[in-house]
């Protein structure tokens, strides 16, 4: 008796480690999860209108900090790898859209701007960081997952695109 | 003759927005006039690092009512400079604070260190602190115009703070903090007297010098919570308790209620109220010379209770930013605090023949608190 | 080290999800929104109280990055 109850907690224990170790890994592979939201204009977008490109799925919202200052170098680098099939997906997690509205009015951007107000997608696509930036290759398989935004980062968002796009 | 300003403030994971503050303020009530005003400018060096420092100058006049009771008017000048350096890596914040408080007859300076850590999820916020004090405590035996200072000597202070923050929903954040503080040197006011009854002298009692223990410990533990409400509001409620070696307990219950009005205004309403039991060696009238081994008269050892009223109001002049300022907001804040003294007595207004020593009535006063201050974040 | 300990075993995850912060975020949920204020209140209250210390919070806001 005593010692299956050892031999379990011994078990549980490397379980217990084994599950940690694997928690940060989870989201980073295995295929993109398809969503289709709508954007602002009322105009539904899909991710599987992007496959065979690689696309950024970014994840924001009007009252994180981090998501702001990073907003306008996303722009710079989608208008900049557009060309050589990249895509980018920003996905609001607002719950209500007039602050969105009258933020994209006052700083405009060029990518895509898709409405996750209940949430659906930040699920399923496991966000436990804000901002997140889920890059995605040609056939749909998530490669990169990055947590926060810290100046710099957009280097290394660049590195990993160029990567998957000569691919 | 007063303890300094500390600004503790902790965040982890992003280092706040860079600011610029001018503050005025005035404090009236009692027989004090205190007016003051203040700079602080806070900027990042780099994204993980940055650096706060401001400049506080008071300027007193008036009389307490010891004073008032039993000699001159003061009038002095404090000047305080403070800076911090804080330090962000992954989820910690490191912090370190030099505070530097020079006036006439008091001198006062103090380092601080503390590291805030956001865990499990960034819903939960540990925060560990420590500072260290050093005072030289001196008496004006001249006047205001004339000062003649001695140095009667110094006090040491360490304190140690533990908090941790929880966040409960999304519309709840509690969080509680425990602080301990063990003092040690000279610890009294020199200004104040202690009074003991003596039928030879003509006002009944005569006056001598307080005699205060040399070493004082603290504990105190605040408990806090913030709700939201639906219609977007914020109510906090705040209860501390605090109890010393000096036999003093106090407890503080607070109510705070945060209205916005869009982005433009913010009104604040705050009721507090203060309630303490006297110090063990405290009295108001000893029945003779050297009664005790420790004896003071300090009214901020006496049973006492406050209450305070306030109301704040935040209009957002550049609330969405103009070239490089983020936002601008200017503040007035308002409070009404009412004293009152319930084993300390008025023996400035009141004594004989009318009220025999330890007869007189007890005392009590209002005091005003204006705030007036202006940020820009950029 | 906790939050390794207590969402790899017993399985307790953050149950404030990054995404559901905006109520938080706001800045009336800011536990001290003018610091230089309330250190000021802080500062008058402890010269005329016998009590000191524990004012103050940490944590709350967005928990961004």
């Amino acid at each position: 008796m005593q010692r299956s109850t050892a031999n379990f907690l011994r078990r549980c224990a490397l379980l217990c480690v084994a599950i940690s170790a694997t928690a940060f890994a989870a989201d980073s592979s295995g295929p993109a999860p398809e969503f289709t939201l709508t954007a602002l204009s009322g105009q539904q977008g899909a991710l599987s209108q992007y496959k065979g490109q690689v696309v950024m799925v970014n994840f924001w919202a009007t009252w994180c900090g981090p998501c702001q200052q990073e907003m306008p170098l996303l722009d710079q680098m989608y208008k900049k790898y557009k060309p050589a099939g990249f895509t980018l997906i920003g996905v609001n997690v607002d719950k209500e859209a007039p602050a969105v509205k009258e933020l994209l009015a006052r700083k405009p951007v060029s990518f895509p701007v898709l409405l996750d107000p209940a949430n659906a997608v930040s699920k399923a696509y496991h966000v436990d960081e804000m901002p997140s930036s889920v890059i995605i290759d040609r056939k749909g398989e998530i490669r990169y997952v990055h947590r926060g935004y810290k100046p710099g980062d957009e280097n290394e968002y660049q590195d990993r695109i160029r990567q998957l796009i000569r691919e | 003759m007063v303890t300094v300003i500390l600004l503790v403030r902790a965040q982890a994971d992003v280092l706040p927005d860079d600011r610029a503050d001018l503050f005025y303020s005035k404090y009236s009530g009692g027989g004090m006039d205190i007016t003051g005003e203040s700079v602080l400018v806070r900027k990042k060096v780099t994204e993980d690092f940055a650096l706060e420092g401001s400049y506080f100058i008071d300027n007193v006049s008036g009389a307490s009512i010891d004073v008032l009771s039993q000699a001159s008017q003061i009038k002095d000048e404090r000047k305080q400079k403070t800076l911090t350096a804080q330090f962000v890596h992954d989820k910690t914040t490191y912090s370190a604070t030099y505070i530097d408080s020079v006036e006439r007859d008091y001198k006062s300076n103090t380092t601080s260190f503390s590291l805030t850590q956001d865990m499990f999820g960034d819903l939960t916020t540990l925060n560990l602190g420590f500072a260290r004090t050093r005072d030289a405590v001196g008496e004006n035996n001249g006047t205001a115009l004339v000062p003649v200072i001695s140095w009667l000597g110094h006090a040491d202070s360490r304190s140690y703070t533990l908090g941790l923050s929880q966040i409960l929903t999304k519309n709840w954040i509690t969080g509680a903090t425990l602080e301990v503080i063990t003092d040690d040197g000279y610890l009294a006011n020199p200004y104040r007297s202690i009074r003991y009854l003596d039928p030879g002298s003509p006002k009944g009692y005569s006056l001598a010098s307080q005699v205060y223990p040399d070493t004082r410990t603290s504990t105190s533990i605040e408990g806090r919570a913030k709700y939201y409400l639906p219609y977007r509001a914020a109510i906090t409620g705040t209860y501390r308790y605090f109890t010393d070696t000096w036999g003093i307990v106090g407890n503080t219950y607070e109510l705070d209620y945060t209205h916005p009005l869009g982005n433009i205004w913010i009104f604040e309403g705050r009721v507090r109220y203060y309630k303490q039991n006297h110090a063990t060696f405290y009295s108001d009238l000893f029945p003779y010379a050297d009664s005790q081994n420790f004896m003071a008269r300090d009214q901020d050892l006496a049973a006492s209770e406050n209450t305070t009223i306030g109301a704040k109001v935040t209009y957002a002049f550049l609330p969405d930013g103009w070239k490089f300022f983020k936002r601008g907001t200017a503040t007035l804040d308002v409070s009404r605090i009412a004293f009152h003294y319930l084993d300390f007595t008025d023996i400035k207004d009141f004594g004989v023949p009318d009220y025999q020593p330890g007869e007189e009535p007890l005392y009590h006063f209002n005091a005003m608190v204006y705030q007036l201050y202006l940020s820009v974040f950029f | 080290m906790i939050d390794l300990l207590l969402s790899g075993c017993g399985g307790i995850q953050p149950w404030v999800k990054p995404y559901e912060r905006d109520r938080l975020a706001d800045p009336i949920m800011a536990w001290d929104r003018d610091a230089i204020s309330s250190a000021y209140l802080d500062h008058i209250r402890e010269t005329r109280e016998g009590a000191r210390g524990a004012t103050g919070g940490a944590g709350g806001g967005c928990g961004c990055n």
